[in-house]
């Protein structure tokens, strides 16, 4: 079992890698991270936070643009393209095919966000700016981009790229803004309101627990715990998301 | 035992906006034999594609059930056993050949020297042994089928399900294919593949079944589905003036030369008395049999009324 879907794993970093977007979008991303010294220049006294700032939003960014283009059409592109067909006739599980294809972007973004870090933490050394805190910020990002990917894959198995691209994104919207539900259903007088509420803040993808920028960048610490507790969250929320993409492919016909 | 058997298979699909059910299979039973060639024919929508989805495995039938080997075909683990090339595949044209055998080929567990021969034999049996390195987005439609084959084949399959193989591809390529398939059965396997290609199901098949609109309304030994009796004689003169002949039906002429039907012996007979002394000479006597076209286009015609007919002579002329 593992080899076929270390094969299939590999087959989809393979993909990735001969695909010009992923290039594309990781030479945006070195740009931008370049840009932070070109804006921090126009600021008096907080260079540094300009370009640690500008540096981690780049990382968060373009990562997540990476899981959602090529997640989006993960499983539906197969599909479409009648690849899968060849594939599930011979002694692959479908749920293997979903792990397989979960874990080769995986490993696209794994490379993909080294890159990206690699070149952030040259720019912070050659500046003297470098702060190990950093690479905590940029492992928790990494951890969200593990959950957006695992929900494209989701989506891929239930829809089309174009609509699975938007769910996606306005999840990704939506799980940074949940700490608003919370507020919300403090200020509804309706029951069954803030039921919906409470239900919709504990369902939605919480990517609240992944972003630590901010505290790292005005130098606060970051405890053992907010990464501990977003590593459980990732583990717990991103395995139900996966199993749930396993069943919906089980029961799939392929037309 | 048969390899691959369908009994009382039967698939409706509903579209998103209708209740309304539409029926592509009803109540299909089929048994594939070991070792044999078996050509599943049909018009374009008749239901072969379905039908071997459902044998993989891909769909899920409404009723009946499928027997691979004489187990229950949704066991995974079966397909160890089958390869299976799909109709006008994608086929990842990022990998080059060789690449994309041996991805396949890891889908087994075969270990990497068994990989590396099992590519290699490959590459060599379907002509591609000078072209592994290069990418499939720089191979010919014929090329791309043969290499599409090759991952079919990369288990050495005891049965070879193929989608429409010869669909889109030159004389030459179709002969490639059908070269393979019938190598395949000297071999001692089992080859079940659609087409609407007749000829060549007729030189190849050792059995055919005939789908019209979702339903089988014949299988069976070519030779058995057909009638081999002379219906009818094909007389080809030369030297033909305006003397007008005894008997048949002009079919075509050119200059002085015609090409004569006639329905029955005595005709015949008549027809070859008459030229004597009208300097007309006899060039050649053909004797007309049925042929599969004959009887796929009676199977249709029953079936399907006039449209059907008009889809099965475009079929017959591929």
């Amino acid at each position: 079992m593992p080899a076929r879907i270390a094969a299939i794993a590999l087959n989809t970093f393979r993909e990735a890698i001969r695909n010009r977007v992923l290039y594309l979008l990781l030479v945006f991303a070195v740009a931008m991270i370049s840009c932070a010294q070109v804006l921090s220049l126009m600021t008096v006294g907080s260079e540094e936070k300009i370009i640690k700032d500008f540096g981690l939003a780049s990382i968060d960014i373009f990562g997540v643009l990476t899981s959602v283009f090529i997640g989006i059409g993960l499983v539906s592109r197969e599909i479409e393209r009648r690849t899968v067909y060849t594939l599930l006739a011979k002694p692959l599980h479908r749920f293997e095919f979903i792990l397989g294809k979960y874990a080769g972007l995986v490993l696209t973004l794994f490379v993909n966000t080294s890159v990206m870090t690699l070149w952030f933490f040259l720019i912070l050394a050659l500046k003297g700016m470098f702060d190990l805190r950093l690479a905590i910020a940029v492992l928790l990002l990494f951890f969200q981009f593990l959950l957006i990917t695992a929900l494209a894959v989701l989506f891929s198995c239930l829809s089309t790229p174009i609509l699975s691209g938007v769910l996606t994104l306005a999840l990704y919207v939506v799980g940074h803004l949940l700490w608003s539900f919370d507020l919300l259903q403090a200020k509804l007088t309706s029951v069954t309101g803030r039921v919906a509420c409470r239900a919709l803040y504990y369902l939605l993808p919480n990517l609240g627990n992944f972003d630590v920028k901010g505290d790292v960048v005005h130098g606060l610490p970051v405890g053992a715990g907010t990464v501990g507790f977003a590593a459980l969250y990732l583990a717990f929320y991103g395995a139900a998301v996966l199993l749930l993409a396993c069943a919906v492919f089980q029961g799939r016909e392929l037309q | 035992m048969a390899v691959l058997e369908l009994s009382g298979i039967s698939k409706s699909y509903r579209t998103h906006l209708s209740l309304r059910r539409y029926w592509i299979l009803r109540d299909l039973s089929l048994a594939i034999q070991p070792g044999e060639i078996f050509g599943f024919i049909g018009t374009n929508g008749a239901g072969k594609t379905t039908t071997i989805k459902l044998a993989l495995g891909l769909l899920f039938p409404d009723t009946g059930s499928v027997r691979l080997f004489g187990e229950d075909a949704r066991r995974v683990e079966l397909r160890r056993r089958i390869g299976f090339l799909p109709e006008n595949p994608y086929l990842y044209d990022y990998l080059t050949g060789g690449e994309f055998l041996d991805f396949h080929a890891r889908l087994f567990g075969y270990s990497a020297p068994e990989r590396r021969r099992r590519v290699a034999d490959l590459l060599e049996r379907v002509g591609l042994k000078n072209r592994g390195d290069r990418q499939l987005r720089l191979y010919s439609k014929g090329m791309l089928q043969r290499i599409g084959l090759a991952q079919a084949l990369i288990n050495d399959p005891e049965l070879v399900i193929l989608d429409e193989p010869m669909s889109g591809l030159d004389p030459i390529g179709r002969r490639e294919v059908r070269d393979i398939i019938l190598d395949l059965k000297a071999r001692g396997r089992t080859v079940f593949f659609s087409t609407h290609i007749l000829s060549d199901t007729e030189m190849i098949c050792d059995r055919v079944g005939i789908l019209v609109r979702g339903s089988l309304k014949a299988v069976g030994r070519i030779d058995d589905l057909v009638t081999r009796d002379v219906r009818f004689w094909e007389v080809a003169l030369g030297g033909v003036r305006d003397a007008a002949l005894p008997c048949g039906l002009v079919v075509s002429r050119r200059d002085d030369q015609v090409l004569v039907r006639v329905e029955s012996q005595g005709d015949l007979r008549r027809l070859i008395q008459s030229l004597n002394g009208h300097g007309t000479t006899l060039i050649s006597v053909s004797p007309g049999r049925q042929s599969l076209e004959d009887l796929f286009l009676r199977e249709v015609r029953s079936a399907d009324g006039t449209a059907g007919v008009k889809a099965a002579a475009a079929a017959g002329k591929d």
